[in-house]
């Protein structure tokens, strides 16, 4: 199977490409041409293997969580353990690549958007590590559902900007950042934080987490001998799904399943599940990708109980690989999300992020109708720590 | 020739600079745009440029992030935008009209359809901020075979390989982001213009318009002296929001003549 994307323009197939203000098409290259640089010497890579082992704590381990798996009496699931890197999420491999980029770049100033808050901290934790200025766009939605990391983001000096625009969330925290980008083209580098975006951005953010499948495939033959049956990754732009995901493309035997949020039920029309619900090709944030909009193409606004997924588009490789069918996309409703958010702090004292909380379910859906020699790997991208207000209000428990 | 061309054509004749203002189609209601569209005629515009209001519009400021928010909330589409220029030449067969905005709503309807309806209505050119050369293979192919022009915007960061490439593509005119940053911004920089000018002039042979950043008759003066056109919007946009549905003709109409005076006494 020869599965070599993206071309040479940034194109997944129909998706992906530079869809940009002109201001900022020299900044996008530039930062390709940067990319393609540093992507293959020795001593970017060298010191982006260092930061991962010994800041972030890397190798994430493979954890098999029996009890839950007992409980379901089907498939085993295993747990690829992203909660356990510094800062509590996958974003912080991603984070720390772009910043090694923009360090080589000479760029003092970094900028990003975030929507539960985990690529804001990853990045403000970076800016701290490396003595760079961090402003960190965020909706005033998500400020309210994720009050501890917009502390601990000011904590690690970055500046937090309220975004009230639109549906204040995710993707006006995206718009506000690029108009920072164009206005600041120069000193400033957008540590993008999902593989979205203009090319070179969902390559590059690919290949920053790509460490994730990586680890995996080195792991699973250790613990079971063998490569799983199914990865399975929650996808809102789709960066830790794709991380995994990425390295089992060419294993055939694997079957690969993202995990949308699909909020109040596709049916419902409240949901950030663009893939599941066959949204409309569109362009939004640098990339054609598909779209959660209205008949006028106007971007509709989305629900998850999931901050960090709740976002309209999807990242162009995850939509490539629906169309050519290697991965299949599935929707988890905020009910099912929580009943395995729930679920895994009871059989296995771990407390999953609410995006992970969406994998979960899903493999928590399948197993039972498997057999108990199946295995699902499932990416726990990020721990629930900065879920408790969340989860507290939806259990009727003020803190 | 198209409209656009004979109207520079004819100013270049009279050695005056075109005024191209401004609006959001539907702000700050459906019905007043087509009488906006007149009244800026009326006080001296040259080139109407109607903003399609999109819901998340990255390249713009405060002003016309809400120019738009009102318009939606209005019900403003692309294709209610359609119609109201079809409405505005029954009266005016002569003023180019220009789409500006964002590439979805287009995307949406199709690129093909949207050649066509524009063609039908009386569009003459069609400018998408967050579509450059590179991704604009189809919609060109598509404004091409029904005339209509593709406007291109170049910006101070623009490379001269890329101005090359624009200038090979572009028709009608070509419009040129004065400043790095969102429209309404107030950093206008007019000595880098003036710096820039012989490198888009080396390869665009267009007329070239300057916007972003003009915010009155002094600047719309100063700017004038290097292009060949003024494009105001943000300005124009806060008189919209600053008037009432009974004076907002009359208030934008006042503002436009002054730019007007302001441009055509450029060697004062």
């Amino acid at each position: 199977m020869s599965y070599n994307y993206p071309d040479l323009s940034g194109h997944f197939g129909q998706f992906g490409g530079i869809y940009m203000a002109e201001t900022l098409i020299p900044a996008v290259e530039e930062l390709r041409q940067q990319y393609l640089r540093f992507r293959d010497d020795p001593a970017f890579k060298a010191e982006f293997a260092y930061e991962l082992k010994h800041y972030v704590g890397r190798p994430s381990p493979i954890y098999h969580a029996k009890r839950l798996s007992d409980d379901l009496g089907g498939a085993q699931i295993y747990l690829k353990r992203e909660d356990l890197n510094h800062t509590g999420a996958h974003k912080i491999n991603n984070a720390i690549g772009q910043a090694l980029l923009a360090k080589r770049m000479g760029k003092k100033r970094v900028i990003a958007e975030t929507g539960a808050g985990m690529h804001g901290v990853a990045t403000a934790t970076v800016a701290a590590r490396f003595g760079m200025e961090c402003i960190v766009y965020m909706g005033a939605e998500d400020i309210q559902r994720q009050a501890p990391n917009v502390f601990r983001m000011k904590l690690l000096g970055a500046t937090v900007v309220p975004v009230e625009s639109g549906s204040r969330t995710l993707k006006d925290a995206c718009n506000e950042a690029i108009r920072d980008w164009v206005t600041n083209v120069e000193s400033t580098f957008y540590i993008f934080g999902t593989a979205a975006g203009p090319h070179p951005y969902p390559m590059m953010v690919r290949d920053f987490q790509c460490v994730i499948g990586n680890e995996a495939k080195v792991q699973m033959p250790e613990m079971i001998g063998r490569q799983p049956d199914a990865v399975i990754a929650c996808v809102g732009g789709g960066s830790n799904a794709i991380g995994l995901f990425h390295p089992y493309i060419d294993v055939p035997d694997v079957q690969i399943i993202g995990v949308e949020a699909g909020g109040h039920g596709i049916a419902s029309g409240q949901h950030a599940a663009p893939l599941t619900a066959n949204s409309k090709v569109g362009v939004l944030h640098g990339n054609k990708v598909y779209l959660i909009q209205d008949e006028n193409g106007q971007i509709i606004e989305t629900h998850s109980i999931s901050a960090g997924l709740d976002y309209p588009g999807v990242g162009p490789e995850h939509c490539l690989l629906k169309d050519i069918g290697r991965a299949q996309y599935v929707a988890i409703d905020d009910d099912e999300a929580i009943a395995a958010f729930d679920a895994l702090c009871k059989f296995e004292g771990i407390i999953p992020a609410l995006e992970s909380s969406h994998a979960l379910a899903h493999a928590m859906k399948i197993a039972p109708t498997m057999s108990k020699d199946k295995v699902l790997l499932v990416n726990l991208s990020g721990r629930g720590d900065k879920d408790m207000n969340t989860v507290a209000k939806l259990k009727g428990i003020t803190l | 020739m198209s409209r656009i061309d004979t109207t520079f054509e004819k100013l270049k004749q009279q050695q005056r600079k075109a005024l191209i203002p401004f609006i959001t189609s539907g702000d700050p209601a459906q019905a007043l745009t087509v009488p906006l569209m007149h009244g800026l005629v009326q006080a001296g515009a040259d080139v109407l440029e109607l903003g399609v209001p999109f819901s998340d519009p990255m390249a713009d400021g405060p002003t016309i992030q809400r120019a738009s928010e009102r318009a939606l909330k209005n019900g403003m589409s692309l294709r209610g935008v359609l119609d109201m220029v079809a409405e505005f030449r029954k009266q005016d067969t002569v003023t180019p009209v220009v789409l500006m905005g964002y590439g979805n709503p287009i995307e949406a309807m199709g690129w093909e359809t949207f050649a066509k309806r524009c063609a039908e209505v009386g569009v003459d050119g069609a400018l998408t901020v967050d579509f450059p050369p590179e991704e604009s293979h189809e919609a060109f192919e598509h404004l091409q075979a029904h005339g209509i022009a593709p406007i291109f915007l170049l910006a101070p960061t623009t490379t001269e390989a890329r101005i090359a490439q624009v200038a090979k593509l572009a028709r009608g005119y070509v419009y040129y982001v004065s400043l790095k940053g969102v429209t309404g911004a107030g950093n206008l920089d007019l000595s880098a213009i003036e710096q820039k000018m012989p490198l888009l002039r080396k390869y665009i042979k267009l007329p070239i318009g300057v916007g972003f950043g003009i915010r009155d008759a002094a600047t719309a003066r100063a700017v004038a002296k290097q292009c060949d056109g003024v494009v105001v919007g943000s300005r124009i946009v806060q008189e919209i929001e600053n008037s009432n549905e009974q004076n907002v003709v009359a208030n934008v109409g006042r503002l436009v003549q002054e730019l007007r005076v302001a441009i055509d006494n450029e060697k004062e």
